[in-house]
């Protein structure tokens, strides 16, 4: 039968980004250990709806883990205790009946609050528009087979590729730095040979424009690569790092 | 009576396009960045069209509901795109694809319009290249296929188990780099609430900001919807929370006709519904059918001991499983089209044999695959999908089947539009799963991200100069405009219609209300009698809605359940406009079954002598019948024939 759990949370309110927040708690009973985070969050908030209180607002979208709109930093840690997940994704199965959960959205100078647990993380397409792209047009292009690329290479371009934009990565650093993302498209486009004209001013650019919009510099910690839902490996910061060397001594 | 006009260039169907855009209108450089184009949406459709039309040097607003283009649903396609480049050798070119097309659509869709898609359908592959998208390569070097529901050959193009989100991101950048030049303003947090008609023609929007509530007037020579498909009419289905068929109603009610909004997909391999607070449901990629095999019990008692728990899968020996789709469709196997394999699950469990606690799924076994190639294979091919199954069943797909059950995927049905994409209002084109689009009754696996690509880097980018060729003498206007003002003041009274309903019931509980109706009566099979009883009871769903819903909070703020309120309130009315088209549809096509309109063998069965057109529909007014308008379907190079998959 269906096992449920009973459960307290402390939810970090904040009307709006000028507003002082403060945590608030809320008892939930008989929660499905099937059920997801979210959802979980959808019952308390059907609750308050009827108690003609306002909801509590958190982002999410395709709830399949793969838009990257879902943040929510659980217990300690960007998108809760369970591994290479998603909050959308996280399932209630992952928590102790009786438990205490805190949560509380992403903390990090690029990523201002907006409403309670929604951020704006519009900075991560700032650092993209400064140089995350092939500058290619639509059309006049060769044909796909005309570059053959290694596996190897194309796997490991798809591994950097498969970043979400979530902002877990600087959720989780102590710096609050966007290394991580900054270096999984700087090593996703460094990889291939369409991107390899471009491979120095990119990463100069990104990175340029990653410390201008207020996020913090890298220190090894690895906690990004470590809370990165989508496992996207530190390997690519060392490589994000020749590139940008590289940029330098050419200037 | 309004006569439809499709404009199909004359010609044979190969030198159609190529005689449309050697005798186009277009405008030159000077004056195209005189002309401003608005752009709603983010998904590939719309990013691809505001990329490609900033690059032509256009001056481009595009608007999305989420915190970044990136966003877009189109991110969670996952098994891969359709091209005809044929470089496995296995038979395939443009009129093959082209040909698939046409009958997976069940001979419901627009030859001239298909035959383009499947033409351009290369060159999206190279730009996609070139954009940086990895895709699947073998060890030589070169890219790799696999193959797809209702073809045999391989043709599918992928990235892992994640293709639409490199493909979006492959259009992001594109777009990224269109705003960093200027060519493209961005708006995020927008919705659009209304479109703005000047003399006959689209001239802007009403948009609200979502994070102050407020609304703004944008102005634009055209206007461009590339806003997905409606399938969250049922509640739950496996679009995002937010996907939403609003911009399309908004159309509807400014005079768009919306065009066979009863053709829906109901996707065969998705997790099956757990539990009543389920939000939404997920889907399995159609790519598992490669290498998964579809099975039930034979024997009733075995699927009455796993319902009940005393038995697994994998103790029933392999002479006991009853394969049906291999059993049925020996050729096609479990790669038949999508709305074929959804049916047969359905018709399994009805009978009594379907599997886990509820009764409603089916297995998608993969153990012969990984006897054969081994677990690594297996793991490289569809790692992601395994790893998601297991996150939210608690089970291991290695080890033990996985279960799946049809749920709602896709709208095939939409904003009407002509070969030019554009809708019958002049100036406001509808591009991607939001128009009626070159899927007729039925989508191919692999093929939404191919249309909404070739619509947004091909088509539109040509089309819609033939139309502002003829503007270029259009000033900007000013939003001050009376029209301008009018339409923000009606949007704004519909906000604060639902704002003071402050009845007892939220907004998500009356969505769900609606989706079983859906589900129930207007799902995988229909009748004349379960329609009717649609019709019934969307009705007291739509009196519930104005007289018993809830908004806490203020209109001017941001406001989640305003915002979903606002979609809900046009879901009803897409609801109700899904369930009298298919009553009016008597007979069964692709996904469209009626159970009246059946082979003897449960095959849907078409009557191409009275239905053989697209069904418009046009606003009539407020709580007025719409009236029905056909443009008829004229084949010309396919011969119509009983679909066999057999």
């Amino acid at each position: 039968m269906e096992k449920t759990i009973h459960i307290t949370l402390k939810i970090w309110r904040q009307k709006g980004p000028q507003a002082k927040g403060a945590f608030e708690t809320y008892q939930l009973n008989d929660i499905s250990i099937d059920s997801s985070f979210l959802e979980m969050l959808d019952i308390l908030n059907e609750r308050l709806i009827s108690e003609k209180k306002e909801p509590i607002v958190f982002d999410h979208d395709c709830r399949e883990g793969i838009c990257g709109m879902c943040s929510l930093y659980i217990n300690g840690h960007p998108h809760g205790p369970d591994e290479d997940v998603t909050t959308c994704q996280l399932h209630m199965r992952k928590f102790k009946d009786g438990e205490t959960i805190i949560v509380e959205p992403w903390r990090s100078r690029g990523f201002p609050v907006i409403k309670d647990l929604m951020v704006d993380r519009s900075a991560f397409d700032k650092i993209i528009q400064a140089g995350g792209f092939i500058s290619v047009t639509t059309g006049g292009v060769p044909d796909a087979n005309a570059i053959p690329i290694s596996k190897e290479k194309a796997d490991e371009a798809m591994d950097a590729a498969s970043c979400i934009g979530c902002g877990a990565c600087v959720a989780a650093c102590k710096n609050g730095s966007a290394m991580l993302f900054v270096a999984a498209k700087v090593s996703q486009l460094a990889l291939l040979p369409q991107g390899k004209m471009e491979a120095s001013s990119r990463a100069k650019a990104m990175v340029a424009k990653m410390d201008e919009l207020g996020f913090g510099n890298c220190t090894n910690t690895g906690a990004c690569e470590s809370e990165c839902p989508k496992n996207v490996s530190i390997s690519h910061i060392a490589r994000l790092n020749r590139e940008f060397l590289k940029a330098k001594f050419k200037d | 009576m309004t006569q439809i006009n499709s404009k199909i260039p004359q010609g044979p169907l190969a030198q159609k396009w190529s005689n449309y855009k050697a005798s186009q209108k277009l405008v030159n450089p000077a004056n195209k960045r005189r002309l401003d184009i608005i752009v709603v949406g983010t998904g590939l459709a719309g990013a691809s069209a505001a990329a490609s039309l900033g690059e032509l040097g256009f001056n481009v607003l595009n608007f999305c509901i989420q915190d970044s283009p990136r966003r877009a649903h189109s991110i969670a396609a996952q098994g891969g795109i359709n091209a005809a480049k044929n470089y496995p050798n296995d038979g395939d070119s443009v009129f093959r694809l082209f040909y698939d097309t046409i009958k997976g659509g069940d001979y419901r869709a627009r030859e001239a319009n298909v035959y383009r898609l499947a033409e351009v359908s290369n060159s999206i592959i190279d730009q996609c290249v070139a954009q940086g998208v990895p895709f699947a390569r073998e060890y030589g070097g070169l890219l790799d296929n696999r193959s797809f529901g209702g073809a045999q050959v391989s043709r599918t193009f992928y990235a892992k188990g994640q293709t639409g989100q490199q493909l979006l991101l492959g259009a992001y950048s594109a777009l990224s780099r269109q705003i960093s030049k200027g060519s493209v303003k961005l708006h995020t947090r927008y919705e659009m609430m209304d479109i703005v008609v000047i003399d006959g023609k689209a001239r802007g929007i009403i948009a609200r900001n979502l994070r102050t509530g407020r609304l703004e007037r944008f102005f634009g020579h055209a206007v461009v919807i590339a806003t997905g498909g409606y399938g969250n009419t049922f509640f739950l289905s496996t679009n995002a929370m937010g996907s939403n068929g609003s911009a399309a109603m908004q159309c509807f009610r400014k005079g768009a006709y919306f065009a066979n909004p009863c053709y829906a997909q109901i996707h065969p391999t998705c997790i099956p519904v757990h539990g009543e607070f389920q939000s939404k449901l997920t889907l399995m990629s159609e790519s598992l059918r490669n290498d998964g095999r579809i099975w039930v019990p034979k024997k009733k008692e075995d699927a009455e001991a796993i319902r009940a728990g005393k038995m697994k899968p994998n103790q029933i020996p392999e002479d006991e499983r009853d394969y049906y789709l291999e059993r049925r469709y020996p050729t096609f196997g479990n790669l038949v089209p999508r709305d074929v394999a959804s049916r047969a699950a359905k018709e399994r469990c009805d009978a009594g044999y379907g599997v886990g606690a509820t009764g409603l799924a089916v297995y998608l076994d993969f153990s012969e695959v990984i006897n054969r190639l081994g677990r690594d294979v297996v793991e490289a091919r569809y790692g992601n999908l395994f790893q998601m199954y297991n996150k939210i069943v608690d089970e291991d797909p290695y080890e033990t089947p996985m279960m799946i059950y049809p749920a709602m995927h896709y709208t095939m049905g939409g904003i009407w539009v002509d070969y030019e994409c554009m809708t019958s209002i002049e100036g406001l084109f509808a591009i991607g799963e939001a128009n009626f689009s070159d899927h007729g009754a039925n989508r191919l696996g692999a093929s939404a991200l191919m249309q909404g690509l070739a619509d947004g880097y091909f088509v539109l980018p040509y089309t819609i100069q033939n139309y502002l060729a003829d503007e270029i003498r259009t000033p900007r206007m000013s939003t001050e405009l009376a029209e301008f003002a009018e339409t923000e003041g009606a949007v704004q009274s519909r906000i604060q219609k639902i704002m003071a309903v402050k009845g007892n019931r939220s907004v998500d509980s009356i969505h769900k209300q609606l989706g079983l109706i859906m589900w129930d009566f207007v799902g995988m099979s229909r009748t004349k009698e379960s329609l009717q009883k649609a019709l019934d009871a969307i009705i007291q769903v739509k009196h519930e809605f104005w007289t018993n819903v809830f908004i806490p909070g203020e209109s001017e703020d941001l406001n989640v359940e305003l915002e979903k309120a606002l979609r809900v309130s046009d879901f009803i009315e897409i609801g109700e406009l899904m369930a009298r088209d298919a009553l009016h549809r008597e007979e069964s096509c692709g996904g469209h079954f009626r159970l009246e309109y059946q082979t003897g063998d449960g095959e849907a069965l078409r009557d191409d002598e009275n239905f053989s057109y697209v069904a418009c529909w046009k606003y009539e007014g407020d709580g007025k019948e719409p009236s029905l308008l056909k443009e008829p379907l004229i084949y010309e190079s396919v011969h119509m024939q009983q679909r066999n998959y057999k």
